[in-house]
Order: structure tokens, then C-alpha cells, then sequence
């Protein structure tokens, strides 16, 4: 299958590095999958889950909390606000993160700042609902 | 002529000394590894973030263009984000970042601009204090913080936007050193507030599809790259610190070695002056009988 190449990187270090067949990126628009050969683009992320397929039977997961992902002709690179392997994120992680936003909301002055931390915020706790039922299954 | 004890004593000090400066030698050398490393991983997301921006920025012109690209139109006031260390004994390492803002700052007074500061880390506060104490506005400590993060760099931009909304300044500007090995570290200045857009990066002929549009994505994109800026400050900065260190405590300790040598010498010279002294007198006494 074809490949193309694929970074993902947090402001902290890269976390993904290499060729894949195809990589799922939650935008705020709906999710959508990244093939080799797809039209440059530009969009926002949300909280939720990308997923990596490196080949046709192996994936990995990871976790984003917002970022911008670009798609142009040579690879495709998402930059995450947050990011973190999937293994390393538990119902406390997210409850934290949750925390955080809440507080912020709540000290925040600026209307199109609280209009964004608002939408994290429902991101979040749609995905920890979501996480929550992946993990009872 | 200092007694013999007065050397001793001497001696055994410059070597307390020198175990001390050796010590924090071989702490900064284990810190900078981390530190360059932390500096290094760095580096990807803000390229990365440069290369996206500067293609979106070429897309919105004019009066469109957010503020924090086109800036208020005016210059009068301007901040200057000062960011050093929050411990001395790293050589040059904090005063030459005071010296540059402080230059800066005497340049926009004499052009008749007003000037605000804010400091980052204790001892760029310490510097600016004496001479800037009316234009410094805020100090913020990080020392609580063991390693500064993105959380860090976040908190300091959101202070820098809520001042920028509320028109507090027009232009700020960054102060930070970069860190080109142990042995050069360069005190730089650079422009955050309107962003600079690195011209010249290649442009892909390929039209982008944009999710929302445009505008949305370059509003959610500028307070970002302030943060990713600020961060890469403050990383930078941190592994300076530490290459500052390294080579200013490496001095020390050699220049430790050397006064000991010394004073080792003169030491064994008294010593033994004392002692020919001392046989030349019972010689002369005996002689005398």
C-alpha cells in the first residue's frame, strides 16, 4: 500500500516520526482519514484520538488534547497543543485536564478566550464519556 | 610576610573552594545534557509551526489581518520581555541579557517611546531593578518550577495577550539567550508582538483546503506561536544557563589549582627559609662557646 510520511509533534518532543498507510485525525469539523496523496489542508483539531496506521495490520494510538494538523504534498504534520501515547492517559489524566479547563473558564475575562475554553472543555468530556465506554467494552 | 599557619590556612580555603566549584562543574555538565535536550525536541514544533504560519500569513493581507501579525498601527509603547535565570555564578550569563535589554530600553527612551518591563527570573530582575525600577511592571518567579515547561510558557502569554487586549503596549519584544554550545551562548533580541513572519520560506504552489477558513485557523494559530516563542525562550535560556555555568565554574576551578600552586610555593620557600634560619642560628651559637 502506499505510504506517505507523517510526524506528530507536541511542543515538548515528536512523538510520531515515520512513513504510514493512513492516519485517522479528529477535526473539529468530523473525523477524517489522512491516505497518501491527499489534498493539502489545513484544520483544527479537537480533543480526541488519532490514529496511526503504520502498516496494513499494525496502529498506534495517541492522545491530542487540540492542535492544527497540515497535509501537504511531502508529509503530513500535526501539531498538538498536548500529546500522548495512548498507554500513559487514564480516567485521572483526563479528570486533571478537565480541572484545568474549568478553572481557567472560570477566571478568564476575555470573550474569545472563554468561547475557547468552552469548546475544550465539552471536547474533553465528550471524549472522557467516549474513552469511558472503550475501556468498559 | 604571612605566617606559616595564615598559608596553611589559605591553602585549605582555595581548596574548600575549588571541591565546591568543581562540584557544581560536574552538576551543570548533568543538567545541560537535559537541558539541550529539552532545547532540541523543542525545536521541531516551532519550526513546524513557523513554516504553517508564514503560509497562512501570506494568504490574509491588509486590514484583514489579525493584530497580533499587523500590530495597532502605532509603536509608542513598547514591552520587553526579559527572560534569565533565577540563579547567578553562570559567568556573563545574566548580565549580558540585562545589558542588551537595558541598551534597548535607553535607545527607545531617547526616542522618546515609553518603555514597560517585565521580568522573568530572579536575577535579570535583580539587574534591571536598579536602574529600571519605574518601567518594570511585572516579575514573575519561576524558581518553584525544577523544569519549565509548555505550561510555564503558556501562562506568560496569556498575561502578554490580556495586556496586549487591554492595550497596554504595542510592540513587545523577547530577550533570551540562544544556545550555540558550552562555550557561546548569544544574548538575543526578538520580536513577538506583532508576530515576524520569516519571509522567504518556500512556498508550495499547492492551494491549501482550509477547515474552518482561514481567519479562524490564523486566530487560533497567533496566540500559540506566542506561547511556542516564549517557550523556546525559555528552553533555550535554560540550557545556556547551565553552558554558562559549566564553563564560568570550569575557570574556577582551574584558576583554584593554580592559586593553590602558589601559595603551596611560597608555603615550602617560608618553611624552609625558616629552617636554615633556625640552623644558622644554634650553628652560630655553638660556634660562639
Amino acid at each position: 500500500m502506499a505510504t506517505f510520511k507523517f510526524e506528530l509533534v507536541s511542543p515538548e518532543r515528536i512523538l510520531f516520526s515515520g512513513d504510514v498507510v493512513s492516519v485517522i485525525v479528529p477535526s473539529v469539523e468530523g473525523e477524517m482519514t489522512v491516505l497518501a496523496g491527499h489534498a493539502p489542508l489545513v484544520a483544527v483539531i479537537k480533543a480526541g484520538i488519532v490514529f496511526v496506521q503504520t502498516t496494513e495490520s499494525n496502529g498506534k494510538e495517541f492522545f491530542i488534547n487540540g492542535g492544527l494538523v497540515e497535509v501537504n504534498q511531502e508529509t503530513t504534520t500535526i501539531l498538538a497543543e498536548q500529546g500522548r501515547f495512548i498507554e500513559d492517559v487514564d480516567t485521572a489524566v483526563l479528570d486533571a485536564e478537565i480541572l484545568t479547563a474549568e478553572t481557567r473558564l472560570s477566571g478568564s475575562h476575555n470573550d474569545d478566550e472563554k468561547k475557547r475554553l468552552h469548546d475544550t472543555l465539552v471536547q474533553l468530556r465528550e471524549f472522557k464519556h467516549v474513552f469511558e465506554q472503550r475501556k468498559a467494552a | 610576610m604571612p605566617s606559616l599557619k595564615d598559608l596553611r590556612n589559605r591553602i585549605a580555603s582555595v581548596k574548600a573552594t575549588q571541591k565546591i566549584t568543581k562540584a557544581m562543574q560536574m552538576v551543570a555538565a548533568a543538567k545541560l545534557r537535559r537541558a539541550q535536550m529539552a532545547a532540541e525536541a523543542a525545536r521541531p514544533y516551532a519550526e513546524r509551526m513557523e513554516t504553517v504560519l508564514s503560509n497562512l500569513a501570506s494568504g490574509v493581507s491588509g486590514s484583514s489581518a489579525p493584530r497580533l501579525i499587523a500590530g495597532t498601527g502605532s509603536d509608542k509603547v513598547h514591552l520587553l520581555l526579559v527572560l534569565t535565570a533565577e540563579r547567578g555564578l553562570c559567568g556573563a550569563f545574566n548580565s549580558s541579557i540585562a545589558r542588551l535589554a537595558r541598551d534597548k530600553a535607553n535607545a527607545l527612551k531617547a526616542e522618546g517611546k515609553t518603555v514597560k518591563i517585565i521580568c522573568v527570573g530572579k536575577k535579570g530582575y535583580d539587574i534591571l531593578r536598579r536602574q529600571f525600577a519605574d518601567e518594570i511592571i511585572e516579575f514573575i518567579d519561576l524558581r518553584e518550577f525544577k523544569q519549565v515547561g509548555y505550561v510555564n510558557a503558556e501562562a506568560i502569554a496569556q498575561n502578554l495577550l490580556a495586556r496586549f487586549a487591554a492595550g497596554e503596549f504595542d510592540v513587545a519584544t523577547l530577550f533570551f539567550s540562544k544556545f550555540k554550545s558550552v562555550i557561546a551562548q548569544i544574548p538575543t533580541a526578538q520580536r513577538i508582538i506583532p508576530a515576524e513572519i520569516p519571509e522567504g520560506t518556500k512556498q508550495t504552489d499547492a492551494v491549501y483546503d482550509y477547515e474552518p477558513d482561514e481567519g479562524e485557523i490564523l486566530e487560533a494559530l497567533l496566540p500559540r506561536n506566542l506561547t511556542v516563542q516564549i517557550l523556546r525562550g525559555l528552553l533555550e535560556n535554560a540550557a545556556s544557563e547551565q553552558g554558562a555555568r559549566m564553563s564560568a565554574m570550569d575557570s574556577a576551578t582551574r584558576n583554584a589549582g593554580e592559586m593553590i600552586k602558589k601559595q603551596t610555593q611560597l608555603y615550602n620557600r617560608s618553611r624552609q627559609a625558616m629552617i636554615t634560619k633556625e640552623l644558622i642560628e644554634i650553628i652560630s651559637g655553638a660556634e660562639a662557646l
